[in-house]
C-alpha cells in the first residue's frame, strides 16, 4: 500500500533532479533541512529519527543531496523525508516536509473497529509490518 | 534567480545548435559559431577582471594567471557550447605567498568569476583552516570535514595554511583524514565545488611533496608576489582613502620610512601589516586630538594624519619587545 504524508502526496515519487529544485526552493527561503528516517509510517508517529544535525547555512541543494544518499545507503529500506524548518520568530516550525524514499515493499495500514459504551464505536489504525 | 534564467535561455539556444551540429558529426563542417567578445562581456567577466585591476594594487603575475585562466574558461565554455568538449575542467587551485599578499580577496574574485562563468552554481566563498577540518578525537574529522563540504558545496571552499592539514612527524595526526576526505570530494564533486589551498610558498610545496594526490588533481598554481615599498605605499593611501582619511607631507615621509623599517622585522605581512598599523595611527591621531585640541576641530584636523601619530610606532624603536628579546 502506497502511503502518503506531508508536501506533494498526491503526486508520484519525487526523483533526484525534482528533490534537488525542491531544496533550492526551501535554501532560498532560508530554511534549515533535516532528514528524517522510520520504519512505521503510521499516521501518529510524528517522532521520525534524525538523520545527523538539521543543516544550517548551506547555500546550494548538493550538501543535502549527498546527506540524503548516505542516509538512503543506511536506511534504504525505510522512509525518509525532508523537513524544512523556518527560523523566524514566531515561527519556529517546520514549513515543509515531503517524503523522499520509500521501501521496496510497503507496510499496509489497517483499520480496527471496537464497541464502547453505549453502542458507541471506536476506531484505531494498525500498520502491518 | 533573474541571472540563472537568463542563462539557461543562452543555453537552450546553444543545446539546439549542438544537436543540429551532432547530427552531421564534422567540424569543419560545423556552420555554429561563438563571439567570445560578445560573451566576455555579457558573461560578466570583463568586469570581474576591470574590478580586479582597479582595485587590487600590484599583483602583477597574478593578474596574469587570472586573465589566463579566465580565458580558458571562456573558450572551454564555447567549445562545450559547440558540442566539441563534454569534461567538467579541473578549477582545483592552488594560491601561494607570504601572509597579506591578497590571496583571501583574490580567491573571493576567483569564486565571483567561476560564478559568472557557470562553473559554480552559487559562487560563495568558505574560508576554513585546519580547526575547521579537523577533530579533536577518533570519528570527530570525518563528521566536522562534511560540514564544511556541504556548506561549500555550489562555491568556492578555500583553505588557509592549507599545509597545517599535514603533520609529518605525528603519524596519528586527524589531518590525514581531513586530507583523504577532501582528495575524494575533490576528484568526484568536481561540478559542486572548487578549492582552493593557500598558503606560505615552501610550505606548500612540503605539502604538495608529501600529498602527490593533491599536486595532481590542482590544475592552477598561482604564486602571489610580496608587494614592493612603492605598492604598499599605494594600498596604504587608498586604505586611508576608503575611511576618508589623509596623510600629511610628513606622515607621508614617516610611513615610507616605516615600510622599509617594518620589512626588515619579523613577522612582516605585507598589505595586514600596514592596516595594522594605520589602525594604531589612527588611535595615536585620535588621542593627539583628545588631549591637545582646543576648540572646536575642522573635519580636515579629523581627518589628517600627522608624522608623530607614526613615527610613535614601537617599528621606529627597533620592533617588539618580545622579538627583540628572542633574536
Amino acid at each position: 500500500m502506497r502511503i502518503t504524508q506531508g508536501c506533494f502526496s498526491f503526486l508520484p515519487d519525487l526523483d533526484d533532479t525534482q528533490i534537488s529544485k525542491q531544496i533550492e526552493y526551501c535554501l532560498e527561503n532560508g530554511w534549515a533541512i533535516g532528514i528524517e528516517h522510520t520504519d512505521d509510517p503510521h499516521p501518529r508517529n510524528t517522532y521520525w529519527q534524525m538523520w545527523g544535525n538539521p543543516m544550517f547555512d548551506l547555500r546550494d541543494a548538493k550538501g543535502v543531496m549527498m546527506e540524503l544518499d548516505d542516509c538512503r545507503k543506511m536506511h534504504g529500506d525505510d522512509y525518509i523525508r525532508l523537513c524544512a524548518f523556518e527560523d523566524e520568530r514566531g515561527i519556529e516550525s517546520v514549513k515543509m516536509s515531503f517524503i523522499v524514499n520509500r521501501p521496496a515493499e510497503e507496510p499496509s495500514i489497517t483499520m480496527t473497529r471496537s464497541d464502547y459504551v453505549d453502542r458507541a464505536q471506536k476506531y484505531a489504525w494498525q500498520v502491518n509490518r | 534567480m533573474t541571472l540563472d534564467s537568463e542563462h539557461s535561455h543562452a543555453n537552450d539556444a546553444k543545446i539546439q545548435d549542438v544537436t543540429i551540429n551532432a547530427r552531421d558529426n564534422d567540424i569543419a563542417g560545423n556552420q555554429a559559431s561563438v563571439d567570445l567578445a560578445a560573451e566576455y562581456e555579457s558573461s560578466g567577466v570583463a568586469e570581474v577582471l576591470r574590478e580586479l585591476d582597479e582595485e587590487l594594487i600590484g599583483l602583477a603575475p597574478v593578474k596574469q594567471r587570472i586573465r589566463e585562466t579566465a580565458a580558458l574558461l571562456l573558450v572551454d565554455r564555447a567549445r562545450r557550447a559547440l558540442g566539441l568538449s563534454h569534461q567538467t575542467p579541473t578549477l582545483h587551485m592552488s594560491f601561494s605567498g607570504n601572509p597579506g599578499t591578497g590571496k583571501t580577496t583574490v580567491a573571493m574574485k576567483m569564486a565571483d568569476l567561476l560564478y559568472r562563468l557557470g562553473y559554480v552554481r552559487k559562487g560563495h566563498l568558505v574560508s576554513v583552516t585546519r580547526d575547521d577540518l579537523v577533530g579533536q578525537y577518533i570519528g570527530h574529522t570525518a563528521p566536522k570535514t562534511k560540514e564544511v563540504l556541504k556548506k561549500a558545496m555550489g562555491g568556492v571552499l578555500f583553505i588557509d595554511e592549507a599545509y597545517y592539514l599535514y603533520k609529518p612527524d605525528n603519524e596519528r595526526d586527524y589531518g590525514q583524514e581531513a586530507i583523504e576526505i577532501l582528495l575524494q570530494v575533490m576528484e568526484n564533486n568536481r561540478d559542486d565545488l572548487v578549492v582552493i589551498m593557500a598558503g606560505y610558498a615552501d610550505k606548500m610545496d612540503m605539502f604538495f611533496r608529501a600529498n602527490p594526490g593533491f599536486r595532481s588533481r590542482i590544475a592552477h598554481h598561482i604564486e602571489f608576489p610580496d608587494y614592493s615599498d612603492d605598492e604598499l605605499m599605494q594600498i596604504c593611501e587608498s586604505m586611508l582613502a576608503e575611511q576618508n582619511y589623509l596623510l600629511d607631507a610628513g606622515a607621508k615621509q614617516a610611513m615610507q620610512d616605516y615600510i622599509t623599517q617594518r620589512r626588515a622585522q619579523p613577522h612582516f605581512a605585507n598589505a595586514r601589516s600596514i592596516r595594522n598599523a594605520l589602525d594604531r595611527a589612527r588611535l595615536r591621531q585620535a588621542n593627539r586630538l583628545f588631549s591637545q585640541a582646543k576648540g572646536p576641530l575642522t573635519a580636515k584636523q579629523l581627518s589628517t594624519i600627522c608624522e608623530e601619530d607614526i613615527r610613535a610606532s614601537r617599528v621606529f624603536k627597533g620592533g617588539l619587545d618580545v622579538d627583540r628579546a628572542t633574536s
